[in-house]
């Protein structure tokens, strides 16, 4: 079995299959979040003028602010990899993954803290909508976070040895985690303000 | 193609654990169709009960009771399950997951889908979903009990609820992925002048259809996991403060909303709507081309009709809402965006009712089916514009009249139009025809009893019963003078049963028996039966396709054949 177009672009559609295929899984994404972010809008209207204000001061804004510049570094290293393996440069390649999976795991340590000083304040989902809705969103992006890192230890370990055997395929495949990895870091941008400043 | 030798793969390889879109599509359909049977058989047994209420039931009454009674909160269970299972389990992954499975590679002169093992994960995420749903009938809680809207606040504290909202974590992440593939099929693998405008309509209903599924489940999965966290971790997502129930003021961190499940709710479900219609509207303009002789009648406005139906059915879907006192500003504008998206399901209708004008027309069993649809859906869709009026559905909401519309929608609708799909692909995926005898046992009988079912739904609903009482209505009033014809539907329902008994028989009888046919036995011009019949595993066709034609060149003048297939070259071209 040969599928067309998994690696060279179509010539009237200008795109390889994984690269349509990612657009539209993150199309569905975008839903999701919409979803939830339409969940917050609804629910800060329908609380007290105010307690949505009010009841965020317990969020610790510096710590989130570090996590802000961690993913947005994460985002810029994720793009040198892949410019690293468009220039043939597999040692680069590596290095790059490995600084972007460093990034992940620090702000997945970060957001460890930032929970675990809510729950010794007795501050839970169940607290109110404001947290109930800080949980939500910051856990599914947590686990969109864990679930791309997944990925990236794939193809930063065992799964690069694709490069010997197919350097472009291998390229696409860093490419399209690529874009799904700024998705998770543009979800992040929206939840910092709505979250943490407003 | 030619370099590939067919080397053997093992059985397990081959059916089960296969990444070969015409299997997968055969998985999802026979999965599909059982649990059609399943949500059927519920409906039976609930339909005892309007019958004959407070009566033990026959043959099957010892699995829901000792006594053989159907209690309010298992009919509860039962209706809530019935209609998860015939949306969610049954229609959606039969006319998507295996319609669009096995045909659009087909009719795109594609060797598989563009992700085949995507599309593996997507059937099996399905199963899984589905495995759950059932598995809820047999805890201790009993299965999900709100309806298959699953309105808060009944929903967060109802039992069985949370499996319920697992069951269709699962199958949302089935029908994303299978959406996804089915859209970069058609956009990437199209054979060589295969253009546009050039694709059969079924294939643009499936590219509608995907694209509805790629933006609409996820509010709904969004929701999911908001109830789920209520039920789960305590918070008050759908839950007001001061909610009290039974008399009793709840225990509840309060300040959400219920209103906000039903905006999320219907976000998706009316997309869901045509997502259950395209594809049989798609599989019904394949069959009258074909049984007509004739090109369609405005393939271009069927085109831009079904796109423009795709793109409003994502504002209209306050109009389920009328009555939740959400403002008037919201009901006009909702109803105004219902009015318009009733012109892109009239145009359709309209072009498929003209594509019969003159035609000297095969009255095959597939035909039969297709026919049938258009008044069917006629009567499901001109009944639902009532609806769409915020005064008329003040009167109309939640009565019988709502169930019956949306049931001759997809009912007689739908499935009658995934029926004449069956019909008519058939000799594709065996090689062999359908028996024509038993086809038309089982559609006459299924025609006549749809109708007895779902048309004294109009009288009941319009006289006010409303849906969703055990008794079906006994202890109102207003419901005396049309509670007798619940024994006509009921009866009606069993009958519709015993109809598809021949359907049954037929399709495993056929396989041995049936009629062998070669690889276009209809005539028809579009690729997929210019495969081998059954197609190659993994590739399809010997040779790719290369397309010249329009989809529909049936009867055109001069010609010495009463049809051109797309790959035959233009003259010219000689």
């Amino acid at each position: 079995m040969n599928i067309p177009y998994t690696v060279e672009e179509r010539p009237d559609t200008g795109l390889y299959n994984a690269k349509l295929g990612i657009w539209l899984f993150l199309a569905s994404e975008v839903m999701l979040f919409g979803g939830l972010f339409s969940a917050y809008v609804f629910l800060r209207f329908g609380a007290p003028e105010g307690a949505f204000h009010e009841w965020g001061k317990e969020l610790n804004i510096p710590l989130a602010t570090i996590n802000t510049m961690i993913l947005i570094s994460s985002s810029v290293t994720m793009v040198m990899s892949w410019a690293s393996l468009k220039l043939k440069d597999f040692k680069k390649y590596k290095f790059y993954m490995g600084i972007t999976l460093l990034c992940a795991l620090g702000f997945l340590v970060i957001k460890y803290l930032e929970y675990t000083a809510k729950f010794d304040h007795h501050i839970y989902p169940s607290t109110n909508t404001f947290y109930a809705i800080y949980f939500t969103l910051t856990g599914l992006h947590g686990l969109h976070i864990i679930g791309g890192m997944v990925v990236l230890f794939y193809l930063w370990m065992p799964g690069s040895k694709m490069w010997h055997s197919k350097p472009e395929q291998f390229t696409n495949r860093i490419e399209t985690v690529g874009l799904y990895w700024h998705f998770v870091d543009l979800v992040w941008i929206f939840l910092f303000p709505i979250l943490y400043l407003l | 193609m030619s370099e590939h030798t067919h080397h053997e793969e093992s059985f397990f390889r081959k059916y089960i654990w296969s990444t070969d879109h015409k299997i997968i599509g055969l998985q999802y359909g026979f999965t599909a169709l059982f649990f059609l049977l399943v949500g059927f058989s519920l409906m039976m047994v609930m339909r005892w009960q309007l019958a004959y209420p407070e009566t033990p039931i026959p043959f099957v009454g010892s699995l829901f009771g000792e006594d053989g009674l159907l209690l309010p909160d298992i009919y509860n269970s039962l209706g809530a399950m019935h209609g998860t299972i015939m949306i969610f389990l049954g229609i959606v992954p039969l006319a998507v997951g295996a319609f669009g499975n096995y045909l659009v590679p087909l009719q795109i002169g594609a060797p598989d889908m563009a992700f085949p093992k995507l599309n593996a994960a997507s059937y099996w995420s399905y199963l899984v979903g589905g495995l759950v749903m059932m598995s809820s009938f047999f805890t201790e809680e009993g299965a999900a009990r709100s309806g298959w809207t699953s309105y808060p606040p009944l929903a967060n504290i109802e039992f069985g609820q949370t499996i319920w909202l697992i069951g269709m974590i699962f199958l949302i992440t089935s029908s994303l992925l299978g959406s996804m593939n089915i859209i970069t099929t058609i956009v990437q693998l199209r054979a060589p002048g295969l253009t546009w405008m050039r694709l059969p309509f079924f294939v643009w209903a499936q590219f509608v259809t995907s694209f509805l599924l790629v933006l609409a489940f996820p509010p709904l999965e969004a929701a999911a996991v908001l109830q789920l966290m209520d039920r789960v971790v305590g918070t008050s997502f759908f839950l007001p403060s001061g909610l009290v129930v039974a008399g009793e003021v709840m225990e509840v961190s309060g300040g959400g909303s219920p209103l906000l499940w039903q905006h999320l709710f219907w976000f998706l479900a009316h997309p869901e709507v045509y997502v259950l219609i395209l594809p049989a509207m798609g599989v019904v303009s394949e069959v009258i081309a074909n049984n007509t002789r004739k090109p369609l009648w405005g393939y271009n406005s069927l085109v831009f009709a079904a796109v423009f139906l795709g793109f409003m059915s994502f504002i209209v879907w306050a109009h389920h809402m009328f009555l939740t006192g959400m403002g008037t500003t919201m009901s006009a504008f909702f109803q105004t965006t219902t009015m318009i998206i009733s012109i892109p399901s009239v145009i359709i209708l309209s072009a498929l009712f003209i594509s019969l004008w003159g035609a000297s027309i095969r009255f095959n069993t597939p035909m039969l089916f297709a026919l049938a649809f258009l008044p069917m859906f006629g009567i499901g869709g001109l009944t639902g514009l009532p609806l769409g009026f915020a005064a008329a559905d003040i009167y109309l909401h939640d009565t019988y009249y709502v169930i019956g519309h949306f049931h001759y929608v997809v009912a007689p609708g739908t499935i009658f139009g995934l029926f004449a799909g069956i019909y008519y692909w058939y000799p594709k995926i065996t090689g062999r025809k359908m028996n024509e005898l038993l086809g038309k046992i089982h559609f006459w009988p299924s025609l006549l009893f749809m109708n007895g079912i779902f048309m004294p739904m109009f009288i009941q609903g319009l006289a006010g019963v409303s849906r969703r009482l055990w008794d079906g209505g006994l202890e109102y009033a207003h419901a005396a003078g049309v509670l007798h014809w619940n024994e006509f539907m009921s009866i009606s329902a069993w009958l519709l049963g015993l109809a598809q008994i021949p359907f049954i028989f037929n399709v495993f009888y056929s396989l041995r028996s049936g009629e062998k046919v070669d690889n276009n036995p209809w005539q028809a011009t579009t690729l997929e039966w210019e495969a081998p019949s059954p197609p190659l595993p993994h590739v399809n066709f010997e040779k790719l396709p290369e397309v010249h034609r329009e989809p529909y060149e049936y009867s055109v003048p001069g010609r010495n054949r009463d049809y051109t297939p797309q790959t035959e070259p233009k003259k010219d071209q000689y």
